[in-house]
């Protein structure tokens, strides 16, 4: 019985399934949002599930001299993270007694997976612009990975030292979410770009630049794993806001927590719509000595208990 | 099931935009259609940047001795199921170009071509009722 269980809570709620479906209604607000700021009317709703069921359909091709295990890998990769991920953050939000010691650290690991199927399956690829697109991929990964772990040091910080995750959850249940001191909002505005890098949106969607590396690691992805690849997106779309709701705002155990993923998706939007792409060498800059100096402020006035 | 994906095959068609040989006003209509006026990613049409991700190619120009090598090579990398929309007259047959001596006929001696749009250059609204009729062909 407990293990049918088990296979439920990664298969469908809220492991796969569940986050599949909740991201890919996401990345319809998404597109509707950029739509309407570009005054277009915008797909309609069942717009990312049509993608989805057209990518099954379509012939999947494997380029001649490419590593066949690798090429797949790649997107595989990051289902299974982001799946494992969506059952440790829903399970320990709704009962925080669940967590053990250290899972912190391993959802840091989990949602560091994406990027690096993503870096292997471009280099499988054998195309010039994959290889280019996943050089790129790695210095990104590694310029927003500094504020990144920062900024969850500062958490561990806040919450006297923990590195559970249930525990971190439960204390701002307790004491109110850490957001609402000056290092919280320092912590919360580093997190949005480091989300805002991970996900690949405009700013920072240096390593899949359609119009100079036409989709960089991606190019030479078509059918079932280009689904999952944006099947992966989506979830992530999902998950990480929900892990900055759960270590900054208070958890996601209420129905505010949906107004609040809400907010700071549509806020990732408006970022992604009002700005144009950077160099890498211009985000590397950004990120390692504007956002991490930022970090460290935010980290010394934690320190100090504002 | 399989009417579920083909629904999927007709609700999002991403198309490629292959310049065979163009005089680049019929690249200009295409750009056209996916401005604020036309926006058709209402219809779920998205430009993509690789043949691989693309389900219908919209060809334009002549094709010529340069350029077929190049077109029948998109056209392979491209997954299938794929529809191929020609636009503009030089697809359909080889207007103006035709007495010239690098240019090979039109396009459906040497690929199988879905629909041609006529016009020089065919309207947005054109090319729009083109792909359409381009979605009904698939059943
Ligand atoms: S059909 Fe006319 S506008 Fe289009 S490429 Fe040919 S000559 Fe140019």
């Amino acid at each position: 019985m407990n293990f049918i269980r088990i296979l439920f809570n990664y298969f469908i709620f809220p492991g796969f399934l569940f986050t599949a479906i909740v991201g890919m209604f996401l990345t319809w607000i998404d597109r509707k949002v950029t739509a309407r700021v570009q005054m277009r009317v915008g797909p309609p709703w069942y717009q990312p599930y049509a993608d989805f069921m057209k990518l099954l359909l379509k012939e999947t091709i494997i380029p001649e001299g490419a590593s066949k295990t690798l090429f797949f890998m790649g997107p595989i990769f990051g289902l299974i993270s982001m799946s494992i991920l969506a059952v440790m953050l829903f399970t320990m939000n709704f009962s925080p007694e669940n967590s053990f010691a250290g899972d912190l650290i391993v959802m840091i690991y989990l949602l560091a997976l994406p990027p690096i199927g993503v870096i292997i399956g471009g280099s499988a690829s054998k195309n010039p612009l994959a290889s280019v697109g996943a050089s790129r991929e790695m210095t990104q990964y590694f310029a927003y990975e500094l504020p990144f772990l920062i900024t969850i040091a500062g958490i561990v910080l806040k919450s006297g030292g923990t590195i559970k995750f249930g525990e971190i959850v439960y204390l701002q249940r307790v004491n109110g979410p850490f957001l609402y001191s000056i290092s919280g909002i320092i912590f919360a505005i580093v997190f949005l770009l480091v989300i805002q890098a991970k996900l690949g949106f405009v700013p920072f969607d240096i390593p899949e630049a359609e119009q100079e590396i036409m989709a960089g690691p991606y190019i030479e992805y078509s059918g079932v794993a280009l689904a999952i690849y944006k099947i992966t997106k989506a979830m992530m779309l999902l998950l990480l806001p929900v892990f900055m709701i759960s270590i900054l705002w208070g958890g996601v155990g209420d129905w505010w927590a949906i107004l609040k993923l809400l907010l700071i998706i549509v806020l990732i939007i408006l970022i992604k719509n009002t700005n144009p792409r950077l160099r890498i060498d211009q985000a590397l800059k950004f990120f390692w000595i504007f956002l991490g100096i930022f970090a460290i402020i935010g980290l010394v006035l934690a320190m100090k208990g504002l | 099931m399989g009417d579920f994906k083909l629904w999927g095959l007709k609700k999002s068609p991403w198309v490629f935009h292959v310049a065979a040989a163009s005089c680049n006003n019929c690249d200009i209509e295409i750009l056209d259609v996916l401005t604020p006026k036309w926006d058709v990613e209402r219809f779920g049409i998205v430009l993509v940047g690789s043949p691989r991700h693309a389900d219908a190619l919209l060809i334009t120009g002549v094709l010529n001795r340069k350029s077929l090598p190049r077109v029948l090579r998109v056209y392979e990398q491209t997954p299938k199921p794929c529809l191929v929309i020609g636009v503009g007259t030089c697809t359909c047959h080889c207007h103006m170009f035709e007495k010239s001596y690098n240019v090979v006929g039109p396009y459906d001696r040497h690929i199988p071509v879905d629909v041609f749009i006529p016009g020089c250059p065919p309207k947005p609204e054109a090319i729009i009722m083109g792909v359409v009729k381009a979605l009904k062909r698939l059943g």
